[in-house]
């Protein structure tokens, strides 16, 4: 790793007032991918704040048809939750599904979100459960918050509070991982919201997306018949050594056959 | 910028003042010399590397020594009751859940984390946790047995 500082705020204030007077600092959640990626020299911030001790990005919290959950809640603790676990169980078997125990004793849901990877969880979580995203001055919906690969609507020194996800009338998230990092090679969230059948899919493309003629179909008749109906273009989906577009494709329709199953 | 660190490892007080880039590992193996812990990777996959920070399993190789400030570390060195093996060392030992013995540290570790939380898993529950262990020797099977061995001997 290159040489930084290193600061350990204890709100959202003195977290914002270290950005401003430092040289290219990084926000640090976890360091689950911030720091395996400065250790290969691939990110060189002057300045580390950290924002784990800030307590305004801690808990979960619930009303009567929301969950919200701080940006630094780890993964194990969404998957351990009771609340979450109770009021949308998709959404702790995504918690659960994440990398491994020590990746979930570290790694955060803000952190996740902020770093938006194409193969993350948390995107399709997000996206599919229709979430809000509150940060230290807005909040935003997630069909605006995710926007290219690696890629979000915050500003490089906007901070995410919490996240804030309306209790579905159903829902599921199922995953083909990755079976070295468990990353999703293609995941996908469905769930029935007020507004109507939301389908994430995550891993497939370059950035998490809504899969709008699946929802189209499914809002007629919810039944993992009607998924097979809908074909999955492999157009502008990822390849790699990992899957090819054809694959992945295909893996799509398969998980929301099977997502569509689970939450029935 | 050297920062000012205190924290607890193997219950002993360690104080000093660490570069803030100083990984928890590198004052494990470098400072401390307590080498159980190993490094097996760069990409904070292999598990190698597993050690307990306020009673959770984590992977040292990917937290600073200052974000430990004022924590409670506990390494493979910290396990054993002076002579007298944790069970889960000695199930190790007893099942063959070993062959080169470089993952063996961090397996342990992340087995004692399990067996604290879920005193009775299942076959598939430990297979689970274990994700992030890889061992490139003894394609998994004792190890599984070593955890179901020490489970059974810490419940009598
Ligand atoms: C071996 C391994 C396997 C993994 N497997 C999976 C997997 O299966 N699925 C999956 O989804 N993920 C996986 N991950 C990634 C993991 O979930 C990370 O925890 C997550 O991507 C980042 O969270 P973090 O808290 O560690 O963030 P950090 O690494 O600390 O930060 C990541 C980015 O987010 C920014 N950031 C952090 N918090 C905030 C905030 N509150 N506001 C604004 N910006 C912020 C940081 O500045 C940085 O740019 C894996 C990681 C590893 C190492
Ligand atoms: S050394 Fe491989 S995960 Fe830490
Ligand atoms: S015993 Fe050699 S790596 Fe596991």
């Amino acid at each position: 790793m290159y040489k930084f500082n290193y600061q350990r705020p204890n709100s959202v204030e003195d977290a914002l007032a270290l950005y401003k007077t430092s040289d290219d600092p990084k926000f640090v959640a976890g360091g689950m991918t911030l720091l395996p990626t400065m250790k290969l020299r691939l990110a060189q911030p002057s300045d580390l704040i950290d924002l784990s001790c800030v307590a305004d990005l801690s808990g979960i919290t619930e009303t009567d048809d929301t969950i919200t959950i701080g940006a630094g809640v780890l993964h194990a603790d969404v998957a351990a939750s009771k609340e979450v676990d109770r009021r949308i169980p998709a959404l702790s078997n995504l918690a659960e599904s994440i990398g491994d125990p020590q990746v979930r004793n570290r790694g955060t849901i803000g952190g996740s979100i902020a770093n938006n990877d194409p193969a993350a969880d948390y995107p399709a979580g997000v996206l599919g459960l229709n979430a809000t995203v509150v940060t230290d001055r807005r909040e935003i919906m997630a069909d605006d918050f995710f926007t290219d690969m690696f890629e979000t609507a915050l500003l490089p020194d906007e901070v995410v509070v919490s996240v804030r996800f309306p209790v579905p009338k159903r829902a599921a998230y199922v995953k083909f991982p990755n079976p070295a990092s468990r990353y999703a090679i293609v995941g996908v969230m469905v769930a029935e919201c007020d507004s109507g059948i939301r389908v994430a899919v995550t891993g497939a493309g370059p950035c998490v997306y809504r899969f709008t003629e699946m929802e189209e179909a499914l809002n007629k008749e919810f039944s993992p018949q009607v998924t097979g109906e809908i074909a999955c273009e492999p157009d502008g989906l990822n390849e790699d050594i990992h899957a090819s577009a054809e694959y992945r494709a295909h893996l799509v329709g398969v998980m929301v056959r099977r997502a569509v199953a689970a939450a029935n | 910028m050297r920062m000012k660190v205190q924290l607890s490892v193997n219950g002993r007080n360690i104080e000093g003042e660490f570069e803030p880039r100083t990984l928890l590992v590198d004052l494990l193996r470098d400072e401390l010399r307590l080498t159980g812990t190993h490094v097996g990777c760069d990409t904070s996959q292999c598990g190698a590397c597993v050690v307990h920070v306020n009673g959770r399993s984590v992977k040292s190789c990917t937290i600073l020594v200052a974000q430990t400030q004022g924590s409670q570390v506990q390494t493979i060195e910290g396990l054993a009751d002076g002579e007298k093996l944790h069970p889960l060392q000695a199930a190790f030992k007893e099942e063959h859940g070993l062959q080169c013995g470089f993952c063996t540290p961090g397996m342990i570790m992340s087995s004692v984390d399990l067996l604290n939380r879920n005193p009775d898993p299942s076959e598939k529950e430990i297979r689970d946790w274990l994700e992030g262990n890889l061992c490139r020797c003894t394609g998994y099977h004792n190890i599984v047995k070593a955890v179901q061995t020490a489970a059974k001997n810490m419940r009598n």
